[in-house]
């Protein structure tokens, strides 16, 4: 039910292969959330497809906002603002989400706010967290992107590291196709690597000569496909689950220390993970013990906030919103939008 | 009877607005910017200055496909938006029967070409039959992607005059002037692209007839796979004929 002074946003997220929409209320209630994921219609190419992925988010858009007024028991009347991921992503599949958002705005008069993708992703952490409050470090590590983040306040951000190539997502995905796991690759390597030895094989931890809050995983991921053809050459079995194992503790290490390194040269006690990398079960780990012997609070949200979805956008949305941020019909899809 | 006609599948971005016989307003523009930042503010400005209350429009027309990909979904997705708000019908306007109601009432075959890029265009071939007052459409080849050589052979055995119009028509009049053995026109600027007019005309047409869909339903008649499907279709047919 909504009360007199109650915000709430209808968020729209369309940036990449899944088709979400969310209502949440006051920037931290989240009253539905509706994903309609693509995953198995790309599994067959080997990854997301933008064509494809664009033309499911147009069939099945209405399908998922209507769905996510339903759950909320709300109609457009309760809606204060439209909050809709207008970039990074892929540009064809964030047209979809921003024309229809932009669409639903003209026809009702509700004010229309674009959202950074990354804002959204960081912003999870403020769902299931009540106390969270700026300002803290975050680590977004997802299939995209790979940044190490000041979060100042609400919607401002300093971005102090990133990755010089490969995004830490992506170098999950490459190794586990390298493996014969398949797409997606992260859940997979996960997986398998509970089964494994994560000090079988010695994998680099590359440093960024020139700013140490920088990744870089290519080197990783190129040192991973070398073991693997040395191992043909010689004729010997690989154990698939020891170079899961090893290759995701060489990628964990690296975030960890990075991360925990900025968390206390910047003085903050705060710290939190986001993006698709984050519900990875070791990670947390990882971060969960090293937070502990550090003294930082360590924020993670749930696996269904870490993925693509709306509530975080809806989260971000609200922010903007109260700030008055409000964009005009003329909002355009950015696929390399800036932080 | 108010119907707000919209067409962004090429170029050309166009909306306009109808009410029974009458055009209230339409607003076209052939310019270099995205769908994305014309379609709606023109839509906006043209609801301006007519004072449109947007609730007293009854339907959606949109040009539905073919043309670009992106093109088409900006304006599938607006219409979605707006008939998902608005709580109205949407009517899939095809794009070539959009197209050749620019040129009504011509006793020739009206041949709406636009370019599909790889030697290919996306064409269909019309014809106006006079009833009591009036002339029916008709589509003496329904709208498909061939290769344009094959069009000028099928127009060659019509063996009818043939008026040409659409954004294939700079890209391929020289072929049409070397190999079409008919009698043929290019329609001038002002009816030789999309108008949003023609579509929310011929809408009208169709939602007389009950052919609308709820906005939910609706997705653009892209004619083409997607590049990766193609290959991959490819890649069967290669494995089946090696068998």
């Amino acid at each position: 039910m909504k009360q007199a002074d109650d915000v709430l946003i209808l968020a729209i997220e369309s940036s990449c292969d899944e088709t979400a929409a969310a209502v949440v209320k006051n920037g931290r209630e989240i009253l539905s959330n509706e994903i309609y994921t693509q995953i198995a219609l790309h599994t067959q190419f080997g990854g997301v497809v933008p064509e494809i992925a664009s033309r499911k988010h147009i069939e099945k858009i209405n399908q998922v906002i209507e769905k996510a007024l339903e759950d909320a028991e709300v109609t457009l009347q309760d809606i204060d603002g439209i909050a809709v991921t207008y970039g990074p992503g892929l540009v064809g599949a964030l047209l979809v989400g921003v024309a229809e958002a932009k669409a639903i705005s003209f026809a009702t008069g509700i004010p229309l706010v674009g959202v950074h993708h990354i804002s959204g992703h960081i912003s999870a952490n403020y769902i299931e967290h009540p106390d969270l409050e700026p300002p803290f470090v975050c680590l977004v590590a997802s299939g995209g992107h790979s940044h190490l983040v000041v979060v100042k306040d609400y919607g401002e951000y300093e971005i102090i590291g990133r990755t010089r190539d490969d995004a830490a997502g992506e170098a999950f995905d490459k190794v586990a196709r390298a493996i014969g796991l398949g797409y997606p690759g992260g859940p997979k390597i996960d997986k398998l690597a509970k089964e494994g030895n994560p000090d079988a094989i010695s994998f680099p931890r590359a440093k960024v000569a020139e700013n140490e809050y920088d990744f870089s995983f290519s080197g990783l991921k190129s040192a991973v496909l070398n073991y693997l053809n040395s191992c043909q050459m010689k004729g010997e079995e690989v154990n698939q689950a020891d170079v899961a194992a090893s290759f995701q503790k060489a990628v964990i290490d690296v975030l960890v220390e990075h991360s925990l390194h900025a968390v206390k040269a910047f003085g903050f006690n705060k710290f939190a993970i986001a993006g698709g990398v984050a519900s990875n079960s070791s990670l947390r780990a990882a971060f969960e013990k090293e937070c502990a012997k550090r003294k930082i609070t360590f924020y993670h949200p749930s696996p269904i906030y870490c993925t693509d979805n709306a509530a975080m956008i809806g989260v971000a949305g609200y922010y903007e919103y109260q700030k008055g941020v409000r964009h005009g019909y003329d909002l355009n899809a950015v696929p390399n939008l800036q932080l | 009877m108010k119907i707000l006609g919209m067409d962004s599948s090429g170029l050309v971005a166009s909306v306009a607005i109808m009410e029974d016989n009458v055009l209230l307003a339409e607003y076209t523009t052939d310019y270099k910017k995205t769908h994305s930042q014309t379609l709606l503010p023109m839509l906006d400005e043209l609801k301006n200055m007519i004072e449109l209350d947007m609730s007293t429009i009854d339907a959606i027309a949109i040009a539905a496909g073919p043309g670009s990909f992106t093109g088409l979904r900006i304006g599938s997705a607006t219409a979605k938006g707006l008939g998902l708000a608005l709580k109205k019908p949407l009517i899939e306007v095809p794009t070539l029967e959009g197209l050749a109601w620019n040129l009504w009432g011509s006793d020739r075959l009206i041949c709406p070409i636009m370019d599909a890029r790889r030697g290919q265009v996306y064409t269909g071939v019309y014809e106006f039959v006079a009833e009591q007052e009036t002339f029916v459409m008709k589509a003496v080849m329904e709208q498909d992607a061939c290769d344009i050589k094959a069009l000028i052979e099928k127009l060659n055995a019509m063996g009818r005059p043939v008026i040409f119009l659409g954004d294939g028509v700079p890209v391929y009049q020289n072929l049409i002037r070397d190999l079409l053995q008919v009698s043929f026109s290019f329609a001038p600027a002002g009816n030789n692209r999309q108008r949003a007019a023609s579509v929310a005309a011929l809408g009208a047409v169709y939602f007389a007839q009950g052919k609308v869909v709820d906005a939910r339903d609706h997705q653009p008649e892209y004619l083409r796979k997607s590049q990766a499907e193609q290959e991959q279709d490819e890649k069967v047919k290669a494995a089946e004929s090696a068998q």
